[in-house]
């Protein structure tokens, strides 16, 4: 952003005097003015900003339910404040553990999966030139991502299905007996995290496709009069380029660790695999809508907002110091 | 179908040969292996990709017996239409692809609606207040109230159960604010606004005639965004609605494909008489029913996606 707007005045002309435009004067006098000349753009706003209010703000009001005990007569407001209560409960819970585990190996082993695949798939579109393949190629990886989380978990199901399965069918051929790959927890995570890989691979290696089309063809060809051969451009040019889209992304990525998906997870849930599968979303929802314990449910929502709220804050921090790259620089 | 991906690759090899011979610096013979082993990598990526759906679908064009004897490969055996009369025949599927439509539909305009009353206010430099606004906006990406708070809001809204609960809740998106917003301000110089200005134009007027006329690329992109999440959003029914009658396509694929059940008394004759066979090859045109709305337009409209996630991407 900073740099299209500083790119607009034209290079040669005569240095002139920044040019007076009407900016907004600080203070109550600045606002009042302001609200005079465009109080129909603030009206505009309105609707907008009570959906903000409603819809964002008032359930983090509401989230104090955490700190108390739920009466439904009495309103939030009205209900008994506990204190901590009810995230004792949570941390003393034997299923307490195995949820932190849980979620974070899933969302894990995920980022570690889908973030160098990406990179790769981009290097390689990037390689080759212009042409049909290329496309062809883009446009169909690029389609799972479009599809939807029930859909895509369907089509898992049926294609690892024990009964008429493709893959159990391949193994049968080398003679490996029929494997019910959804009912053994020991599978759940790779299931779970290979078809994410080939839902989002696409997408996201787009992000860096555009990235690396912003590399400076000058420091290609320098370098091939050099004599680097394709993978040392890769390597000392390309890379370098991507880097800060990189870091983002993965910025993003980790500090969403925590915060991992309720939808896909739940679809693929079913009693075998529940030891693996159980993550903490799926744990609020269950508690909190099919067995009605309001507070618990919330009090464990927000331990998983706050965590995730501050392994956001420190993971750009730490990409901050290495990279001089942030989500705020 | 791997004999016409060969059939591509092939002439883009032998220009690559050629116009590489015709480069004045040559290459270095390792760099003709590594293209061919990129080649290569892309081919497994566009077949990983490829087969499981093609999978899919040549499953839906078969015959029941084919399915359910494990018999399809990549492409249809025993061809028929079998499967996709079970699909439009069963009450439930064909009520749930009029209701995803209505939300797809209506979810989509106020969404739009929304986005652009609050990214355009947003984008005017001359406006006091927007910064804060923005921030606001913002922290709601970091920190949420969590599920059961925002139940309970949608909840005393009294949306529980009723059409609005798959479409007020989720109305905005701060991700295409931040695209509109950004798109605004960079793509509206501020000489249009100030020469409109000195011409009497109000502010609604500017936006209603100049903004949004000028601005219709990237509304495009935000419509299509929303309406493809709409499409493919099933969370929200799942907690808010009760009532069959309102599910969107989402949910009863969730109900048949996931969880195998055909539902209560109210469907067809084909489908009472509970023929597995049947009921396996319905699942596999089902998918392939739910996903080609979507990916009809997908190829159309990938270009204009990708420049979406690019203009929100600058911002970071």
């Amino acid at each position: 952003m900073a740099t299209l707007t500083s790119v607009r005045p034209p290079a040669g002309e005569t240095p002139r005097r920044p040019r007076k435009r009407r900016r907004e004067r600080p203070g109550i006098a600045g606002l009042r003015r302001s609200l005079s000349r465009h109080w129909t753009l603030y009206l505009l706003m309105v609707v907008p900003l009570v959906w903000f209010a409603v819809f964002k703000y008032i359930p983090m009001s509401n989230a104090v339910l955490a700190f108390k005990s739920f009466n439904v007569t009495k309103g939030i407001w009205g209900s008994q404040w506990v204190g901590w209560q009810n995230f004792e409960l949570f941390f003393h819970n034997p299923v307490f553990w195995n949820l932190v585990k849980n979620t974070f190996l899933l969302s894990v082993y995920t980022v570690a999966a889908s973030f160098p695949i990406a990179i790769i798939l981009a290097l390689a579109l990037n390689e080759i030139r212009n042409g049909l393949f290329k496309r062809t190629v883009q446009l169909v990886t690029y389609a799972p991502y479009f599809i939807s989380t029930v859909v895509v978990v369907s089509m898992t199901i049926l294609v690892l299905s024990p009964r008429l399965g493709i893959v159990n069918e391949g193994l049968g051929f080398f003679g490996v007996p029929g494997i019910d790959f959804l009912g053994n927890p020991d599978y759940f995570r790779h299931i779970y995290v290979w078809s994410d890989v080939w839902q989002t691979t696409g997408y996201s290696a787009v992000i860096y496709l555009a990235a690396l089309s912003g590399i400076d063809p000058a420091l290609h060809e320098s370098a091939r009069i050099d004599g680097a051969t394709r993978l040392q451009r890769i390597r000392h040019v390309d890379l370098p380029g991507i880097m800060p889209t990189a870091v983002i992304i993965l910025v993003l990525a980790v500090g969403n660790i925590m915060a991992i998906g309720f939808e896909k997870a739940f679809l693929l849930q079913n009693p075998l695999n529940l030891s693996e599968s159980e993550i903490i979303a799926t744990y609020v929802y269950k508690t909190g809508l099919l067995n009605a314990d309001f507070s618990g449910a919330t009090a464990v929502g927000l331990f998983n907002s706050v965590i995730n709220l501050v392994l956001l804050l420190m993971v750009n921090a730490v990409a901050k110091r290495i990279t001089g790259n942030g989500l705020w620089s | 179908m791997s004999v016409q991906t060969e059939v591509r690759t092939v002439p883009s090899k032998r220009s690559e040969r050629r116009a590489a011979r015709e480069r004045r610096i040559r290459e270095p013979r390792s760099d003709r292996m590594f293209l061919i082993c990129v080649y290569l990598l892309l081919s497994v990526f566009f077949l990983v990709v490829l087969l499981p759906l093609l999978y899919i679908v040549a499953s839906s064009f078969s015959s029941p017996a084919a399915v359910s004897s494990g018999r399809v490969l990549f492409w249809p055996v025993e061809f028929s239409l079998r499967g996709y009369h079970a699909v439009f025949e069963n009450p439930q599927i064909v009520q749930g692809y009029v209701n995803s439509l209505f939300y797809t539909v209506v979810g989509t305009i106020v969404s739009v609606t929304m986005t652009v009353a609050i990214a355009y206010p947003l984008s005017r430099r001359t406006l006091v207040g927007r910064n804060v606004v923005m921030t606001l906006i913002l922290f709601t990406m970091l920190f949420t109230g969590g599920l059961i708070p925002t139940y309970l809001v949608v909840q005393s809204a009294g949306l529980l159960d009723t059409r609005w609960a798959l479409i007020i809740p989720q109305a905005i998106g701060v991700w295409q604010v931040i695209i509109a917003r950004t798109y605004f301000r960079t793509a509206i110089p501020d000489e249009l606004v100030e020469a409109a200005q000195l011409d009497g134009c109000g502010d609604l007027r500017f936006l209603w005639s100049v903004v949004i006329p000028l601005a219709k690329p990237m509304i495009a992109v935000v419509a299509l965004m929303y309406a493809i999440m709409q499409w493919n959003s099933y969370f929200d029914a799942l907690i808010y609605l009760k009532n069959p009658d309102l599910f969107p396509l989402q949910l009863v694929l969730r109900n048949i494909l996931i969880l195998n059940t055909t539902g209560g008394g109210a469907v067809d004759a084909s489908i009472v008489i509970q023929r597995q066979e049947l009921a396996d090859l319905l699942k596999y045109s089902l998918i392939v029913v739910a996903s080609v709305p979507v990916l009809l337009i997908y190829p159309f409209v990938a270009r204009y996606f990708t420049k979406g996630i690019l203009i929100g991407a600058v911002k970071g």
